[in-house]
């Protein structure tokens, strides 16, 4: 499968997960958000940054509960929580923020 | 996306719902791609030649579960199942009812291993294998949580999950696998988890969490990893790690070690409790992924192995563990009588962690304070694997009583839900058996149907506003299913969770 990114064809899986991490630039991040419903807010790109670094150093999108400190530390403490997390991003903080950010899915009983 | 799936209403009296045929038809999660199936040593795509296979693997199959022919044999169509199973009750699709469901594969073995079949066949219900019918096992079969619950109104006891491991360990062998279960076998075997979560990761959590906890209660409690000499290893879902609200358990578990004053440790290599072997129903995956705990545990040289909140880990450990891996009594090659020695059998091995914090609170070793809890108005669900294929405390119904002592003991206000829909009884939560995928939502959410009817029932009357569970899968499940009947996701939680809240630290 692929996703047209301004004339540009990048490979996506079943579920609409980047194939190649390389693909993944802010017009794509932009282009999956579409498809997901998501308009894209300084808020939401704030998120994904924080889940790419995060990806960078360990290779896997980080706990909830890391990300929601992390968010609560850069953002405000009324922000550092899941319900904030799940308003930004309806489909779960998990799965949907790092299908946006263009990292794999999270798998097993998550 | 997913947002368009609608719950299916509360029914009135809740009886067979009217039949839909055909609801469910075509209904196919994603199939794994090459790579996830060549990494389990199944081919990567369907064969040429899969009909002859399909038939030759069910022949060897019968050969070598006498289960399994007995099951094909024994089923006399009395229908006591049929309104048993929630897929069934949440999408009303015959083909959902487990004797219908059974018969998709019964069919095909009377074609070919019956007499009457080979000859009559269209007299005894017989039917050719064809690809149409290799499809619809594939949307059937995984339309099955394998939790059990329609062999517990079988009159010939035909254990029905059997029978649908079957169907997918044949899938598989010739090739048609399914992603989402077959991907996460994988990673166990590459990276240790099913989540995928790399040993540095894992110190990374590890930390952050006591941090957390140092900064909520003001003492140091140690989440360990890979410690050489500790008394217990503790092997929990990998989602622990990870998601909501499942890693608050941890917190609890951490916590009552700590208390109690056991030495413990986590293990990177193992660090999984779950064993998705058992839902596709490969016992070479099924043992493959069991003995990392060995390995662990010899390694390690720990004296004692404990489950954290996992249902159908809990199942593999409690029946499967002990002839796999030598954790419990029956296997007898030489790593296996080398655990054996290893272990401290004045304990039970393995234990269930809710065995452990129950014996605890019981011996007074640890106090909790119940009004911690007194916000939350808790019902209990039983999960599927734990209450019909396994106990708890070495009496029959342990597994029933010990989660629920343990809540009373956390908490002053908990309400069962019906009994029609708890204990051995008990309903799947809808995402159970290698079907808590994205792909299957809709198949989720209708299955949820049975369980969300006894929640609302007891909301309604009690006000319940906590629903604990002791596995991975509810948990998870039940976060993304909750909003579609109008609850809000934070009401799920574990029964560790409610003892983290409520235990009392550092002060005895």
């Amino acid at each position: 499968m692929a996703l047209d990114v301004g004339g540009k064809s990048i490979e996506i899986d079943e579920e609409g997960y980047l194939v190649n991490r390389d693909d993944w630039t802010d017009d794509v991040a932009a282009a999956i958000a579409k498809a997901e419903g998501i308009d894209m807010s300084e808020n939401h790109w704030e998120v994904v940054a924080f889940l790419r670094e995060y990806y960078d150093e360990y290779q896997i999108a980080p706990a909830v509960r890391v990300l929601t400190k992390a968010i609560g530390k850069k953002l405000g403490p009324d922000k550092g929580n899941s319900k904030y997390l799940y308003e930004l991003f309806p489909y779960g903080p998990a799965k949907q923020a790092c299908k946006i950010a263009g990292l794999p899915k999270p798998t097993g009983c998550v | 996306m997913a947002t368009e799936i609608t719950a299916p209403a509360y029914r009135v009296i809740p009886i067979i719902p009217a039949l839909k045929p055909g609801a469910m038809e075509g209904l196919k999660p994603f199939v794994a791609n090459e790579k996830m199936q060549e990494a389990l040593g199944f081919p990567g795509k369907l064969v040429d030649d899969w009909h002859d296979r399909t038939i030759a693997k069910m022949g060897e199959m019968l050969g070598k579960y006498r289960s399994f022919k007995v099951f094909m044999d024994a089923c006399v169509h009395c229908g006591a199942c049929s309104d048993k199973c929630h897929y069934f009750i949440g999408t009303g699709d015959p083909k959902n009812m487990p004797v219908a469901r059974q018969d998709l594969i019964r069919s095909v073995y009377r074609r070919y291993f019956t007499l009457p079949g080979k000859f009559f066949p269209k007299l005894v219900g017989a039917r050719d294998l064809t690809r149409e019918v290799l499809d619809e096992w594939y949307s059937y079969f995984h339309q099955c949580s394998e939790c059990r619950r329609c062999s517990v109104f079988c009159p010939y006891g035909i254990d029905t999950a059997e029978v649908t491991m079957a169907a997918r360990d044949i899938l598989d062998s010739v090739g048609y696998g399914m992603k989402y279960s077959n991907e996460i076998i994988g990673k166990v075997h590459k990276i240790g988890n099913n989540l995928g979560l790399p040993g540095p990761a894992l110190t990374d959590t590890l930390e952050g969490l006591e941090e957390d906890v140092k900064e909520d209660t003001g003492i140091d409690i140690r989440f360990p990893l890979d410690v050489k000499g500790a008394e217990v290893l503790l092997i929990t879902p990998s989602a622990d790690f990870f998601a909501e609200p499942h890693i608050d358990s941890l917190v609890g578990y951490a916590k009552v070690f700590h208390a109690a004053g056991i030495s413990w440790t986590l293990s990177s290599m193992a660090s999984e409790a779950g064993n998705f072997g058992i839902f596709i129903g490969n016992y070479e995956q099924l043992r493959k992924i069991a003995l990392r705990i060995r390995e662990v545990a010899l390694e390690l040289g720990v004296k004692r192995i404990v489950v954290g909140e996992c249902g159908h880990a809990w199942r593999v450990a409690y029946s499967f563990w002990n002839t796999l891996t030598g954790v419990g009594a029956g296997a007898n090659d030489p790593f296996a009588i080398e655990l054996q020695s290893q272990l401290d059998h004045r304990y039970k091995q393995p234990m269930h962690i809710c065995e452990l914090t129950w014996d605890l609170i019981e011996r007074k070793v640890i106090t909790l304070d119940p009004e911690a809890n007194d916000k939350h108005i808790i019902t209990f669900h039983d999960s599927c694997n734990v209450a019909r294929g396994s106990g708890m405390g070495d009496y029959p119904g342990g597994q029933f009583e010990i989660p629920r002592n343990i809540i009373k003991a956390a908490a002053n206000k908990f309400y069962d839900m019906s009994d029609a829909t708890t204990l051995e009884k008990t309903f799947c939560c809808g995402g159970g058996g290698g079907l808590l995928t994205d792909d299957l939502m809709e198949l989720r959410v209708k299955g949820a149907l049975p369980r969300m009817e006894a929640l609302h029932e007891v909301v309604e009357t009690h006000g319940v506003n906590f629903l604990a569970c002791i596995c991975a899968i509810c948990k998870t499940q039940f976060t993304k299913v909750l909003p579609y009947y109008g609850y809000n996701r934070n009401m799920v939680g574990g029964v560790h969770q409610l003892v983290s809240n409520a235990i009392r630290l550092g002060d005895k």
